[in-house]
């Protein structure tokens, strides 16, 4: 392993326990967070020279403590107070590595605090716990450097302020909170699935293999939560057919025509695990766990035809129970599609209010095309290009209208 | 560590019997806990008058400072260990007045 390997290896690994630990020690994500970066500069000018260090993660931690001690001493200086020179003594034991998942399951629940805003919690966790600087975090949600710069600025500043707690909610609270981080890491992996805007690439798999990353780490901590679980399962078994998602050309390739043998067998096949437990736990599923149950039914056909629809269908009615929104209706329809034929799926289509909605408008066109609708095919394609925030989505949509074209209608 | 829980409210409605009473139990809980620090209802924003003392002699204008919908009429001054325990607080002295509030902590 080169230096450079070892240090790309060390952040990974390592940045979220370093950055933990001088949280809980400090009490301040701000100073947790830049002594961190500080200490991760060193090493990539250290490293090369002094070769990489037995204990990585301890050396980064050592040194970040020093630079964060160096930090407090000067800000006391400069603003000519005291209170937090208590804590600036070097000789202070660091915490035991046993302790250490749970420091990291702390910064993972601050960072998801209620209290934030949802796109704060993102971005938030995305820097503290996943190590991303904030251009690469600007760039993912398409917002300028300076703006997730102040946003997460002022996040720090809030926690700091409001005295958002440094800890794991009790077991009262738990349930709620944790949806709240799964929510989270959901968010992130659909960023990265389903990029949206113009310049960016249609799949970004940084974001996809931080948000599985991310939510294995919840998952060792939180083994028995059959959400985690799930939520874990479903995003295996979507990151699964990803090879086979984007074209050459780089169109988006819709489910029934990618090359099956293209799947990730090692995802699919932990995917599948999962949810055989989830389902021998006997407990009543959540949400994620019923998609993720819904995407082992497609990962488990070995070709489109083989797919149980009846149990896909039966799968988004337990879905629309436990959340009886319009988009799970507009899933289930497509799976009636190939159960009992396009024109009752676009009848349920129909009746949906999602005018706004890409996928809605990608839907009718389908349904529409099989139909022989040609004209009125055309137009909801041309509706789904207008709103489809995905240029590989655009492309495919683009495709098929113009598939359309040259047939007569 | 103290937070101001501000009542927030858009008609010039009182409190019902039931909600006075339900603010008073919660009040209780306040003082039997430990949180209680002080709480008092304002007056409408109609009987506001802002006063600008900034220049060379002071200035007194009719009404609120802000023109909004919604307005100020009542306020909690909590002490909680942490955000957590002070949106818990906050949450049940929603519940009791049956309006909105905002928390904001003391510097």
């Amino acid at each position: 392993m080169t230096v450079t390997e070892a240090i790309t290896r060390a952040h990974r690994e390592e940045w979220a326990r370093v950055v933990a630990s001088l949280a809980k020690r400090f009490s301040d994500l701000d100073v947790a967070e830049e002594s961190a970066a500080e200490a991760f500069a060193v090493a990539v000018e250290r490293w090369p020279v002094d070769g990489v260090p037995p204990n990585p993660g301890a050396w980064l931690t050592t040194t970040a403590n020093r630079k964060a001690i160096d930090r407090i001493r000067r800000e006391s200086k400069r603003d000519d107070k005291h209170r937090e020179a208590r804590m600036v003594s070097d000789d202070e034991p660091l915490e035991p590595l046993g302790a250490i998942e749970d420091e990291r399951l702390r910064l993972i629940f601050t960072c998801c605090h209620p209290a934030l805003a949802r796109e704060t919690r993102v971005a938030l966790t995305l820097r503290m716990v996943g190590g991303l600087t904030v251009p690469e975090i600007a760039r993912a949600f398409l917002v300028q450097e300076s703006a997730m710069g102040q946003r997460i600025t002022r996040a720090k500043a809030k926690i700091k302020a409001a005295r958002i707690p440094y800890r794991v909610p009790s077991a009262e609270d738990l349930p709620a909170r944790v949806s709240g981080v799964l929510a989270v890491l959901f968010l992130i992996f659909n960023e990265g699935y389903l990029s949206t805007g113009p310049d960016t690439d249609p799949v970004r798999q940084d974001l996809t293999a931080e948000a599985i990353r991310l939510t294995r780490l919840i998952r060792t901590l939180l083994p028995d939560d059959g959400e985690v679980a799930g939520l874990l399962a479903l995003m295996l078994l979507t990151e699964a057919r990803r090879p086979a998602r984007v074209s050459a050309g780089g169109d988006l390739v819709a489910l029934h025509e990618q090359d099956r043998g293209a799947w990730d067998a090692g995802l699919i096949a932990e995917g599948h695990r999962l949810v055989r437990e989830r389902l021998a736990a006997g407990v009543a599923p959540g949400r994620y766990q019923v998609l993720a149950a819904i995407n082992a039914v497609h990962t488990s056909a070995r070709d489109v035809r083989d797919t149980d629809w009846s149990q896909v269908v039966a799968l988004y009615d337990q879905l629309g129970r436990l959340d009886p929104s319009p988009i799970v209706a507009l899933n289930r329809a497509i799976a009636v599609a190939e159960l009992d034929g396009p024109d009752v799926a676009l009848a349920a289509v129909d009746r949906l209010d999602l005018d706004g909605y890409h996928a809605f408008h990608a839907t009718r066109a389908d349904l529409l095309r099989r139909l022989g609708r040609s004209a009125n095919a055309r137009d909801a394609y041309d509706r789904a290009i207008e709103l489809a925030g995905n240029t590989a989505e655009a492309a495919y949509l683009t495709r098929r209208r113009d598939q359309l074209a040259v047939r007569p209608s | 560590m103290q937070y101001l829980v501000s009542v927030l409210h858009d008609s010039t409605a009182l409190a019902t019997d039931e909600e006075q009473a339900a603010i008073d139990v919660f009040n209780d809980q306040l003082i039997a806990d430990g949180h209680w620090v002080f709480a008092g209802g304002l007056g409408w924003p109609d009987a506001a008058t802002v006063v600008d003392n900034r220049g060379d002699e002071a200035m007194f204008t009719d009404g609120p400072y802000v023109e909004s919908k919604e307005f100020l009429i009542g306020f909690w001054i909590i002490e909680a260990p942490d955000l957590d325990v002070a949106l818990k607080l906050a949450s049940a002295g929603s519940k009791a007045c049956n309006r909105r509030v905002e928390v904001r902590p003391f510097l």
